[in-house]
């Protein structure tokens, strides 16, 4: 599996963010992608999650399932949680599993972002750190290919950040991809590095 | 199919929960009904002429009420995110919220109506006629909504807007309902004739809605 992008270009509110980004990616690696605020990193996310359209460039993942699109192949981890705080914490897991189109019953995902012991409470009453690794526990409990975070680290402690670190190693020698935007180190190391904002 | 099923039962389940909207149409239908006959007086012949059409412009207002947040809470938290990126094409998780959003808003309408019809001073058969018409009209009023929620779904305050954009759409829906409940009522004519064009009206927007519904939320996620 691998993903390539080649002379991306991204226009938001008629200013250019950044044009001509290229870069290539196969499976088991992953991409840090650093910058300042306003860099375009959560855009360059968003392109690739096919959320915001690409004003130029191209961007392919090669070996993948032919009959699904990229986003399909995705796990997005934005800045928001895509939770409802009047469900309980399974049962917006469970949700999202069936949702996105997982085989398995979730519940060791829960397990895996240590939540298995609140899976009962509304997630309304979580904090956000807790609010976080719920939003992790989708990644792990529908598998797919290409890994999406936007600042994972935020708000999480440094046991959970351990945690999500044996996540994403897991997801790597499995073959998995990551494309991951941070102001600092995310326990990637060593990944490649894209750097927004000082190339363009 | 499993994931239409799983949203279709997680939204009915957020509408029933603390702060969802699915007692808040009906108590709105309630009240707006209740409040009638005090502003028009014990006219009983009055109440009786017009019920229908009162009993229409409640459920109308009430299914309204609860269509301004259908997809603007999933674009705020990032739901609507992820639906977009999904294998589940957006025209059929949409039809799957707005299945979510008739069972929960616009069955306890139909519901209602015999009882509201007592307040309206219509018999047996005119409240039976009223609901029948409007379990037949009210899935057209919420596919119509979908277009006015989906459009306005990246704005702070789009409720003022989505009537303004929605309820002119309504307007054929509102006059065959009524036209085909006072058909069954007072004639003279026959309550067949109202009540198709009712049922296509709702086929139609069954189809229009979700197709514009799904492509207004695709140009506004940009």
């Amino acid at each position: 599996m691998r993903l390539e992008a080649s002379s991306l270009a991204c226009v938001r509110g008629g200013r250019e963010v950044f044009s001509g980004l290229g870069f290539a990616l196969s499976g088991g690696e992953a991409l840090l992608v650093t910058g300042r605020n306003g860099s375009g990193k959560s855009s360059l996310l968003r392109i690739l999650a096919g959320l915001i359209r690409l004003a130029g460039g191209e961007l392919a993942l090669a070996d993948g399932d032919p009959d699904k699109t990229i986003p399909e192949q995705t796990h997005y981890l934005g800045h928001q949680d895509a939770l409802k705080p009047s469900l309980t914490v399974a049962e917006n897991l469970a949700f999202w599993a069936s949702y996105l189109g997982g085989a398995e019953p979730p519940e060791p995902a829960l397990a895996a972002v240590g939540l298995a012991a609140l899976a009962d409470l509304p997630a309304g009453y979580l904090s956000a750190g807790q609010r976080r690794r719920l939003s992790i526990a989708r990644l792990v409990a529908v598998p797919r290919p290409l890994w999406l975070l936007d600042e994972p680290t935020s708000a999480l402690d440094r046991e959970a950040q351990d945690a999500l670190k044996g996540l994403m190693q897991r997801h790597l020698s499995g073959g998995g991809l990551i494309v991951a935007a941070a102001h600092g180190p995310i326990g990637l190391e060593p990944a490649k590095e894209l750097r927004l904002g000082e190339a363009a | 199919m499993s994931s239409l099923l799983a949203l279709f039962i997680r939204d009915v389940r957020l509408a029933m929960r603390v702060g969802g909207g699915g007692g808040i149409g009906v108590l709105f239908f309630l009240i707006v009904t209740a409040l009638m006959p005090f502003a028009i007086g014990p006219d009983l012949a009055l109440l009786g002429r017009i019920g229908p059409a009162i009993l229409w412009l409640g459920a109308l207002l009430a299914s309204l009420l609860t269509l301004d947040r259908l997809f603007a809470v999933d674009h705020e938290d990032g739901s609507l995110d992820l639906m977009l990126m999904g294998e589940t094409p957006l025209e059929l998780a949409v039809a799957a919220k707005a299945a979510a959003h008739w069972i929960t808003t616009g069955l306890p309408l139909v519901i209602a109506t015999p009882l509201l019809g007592l307040f309206m001073n219509l018999g047996g058969q005119a409240s039976g006629a009223v609901a029948l018409t409007l379990l037949a009209g009210t899935p057209a009023l919420t596919f119509i909504g979908l277009i006015g929620a989906a459009l306005s779904v990246a704005l702070r305050r789009g409720g003022l807007l989505l009537a303004v954009l929605v309820l002119p759409l309504t307007v054929p829906v509102l006059i065959f309902g009524v036209a085909a409940s006072n058909a069954a009522i007072v004639g003279p004519l026959p309550f067949g004739t109202p009540f198709t064009i009712l049922c296509a009206l709702t086929l139609v927007s069954l189809v229009v809605g979700i197709f514009a519904a799904a492509a207004a939320l695709r140009q506004g996620m940009e």
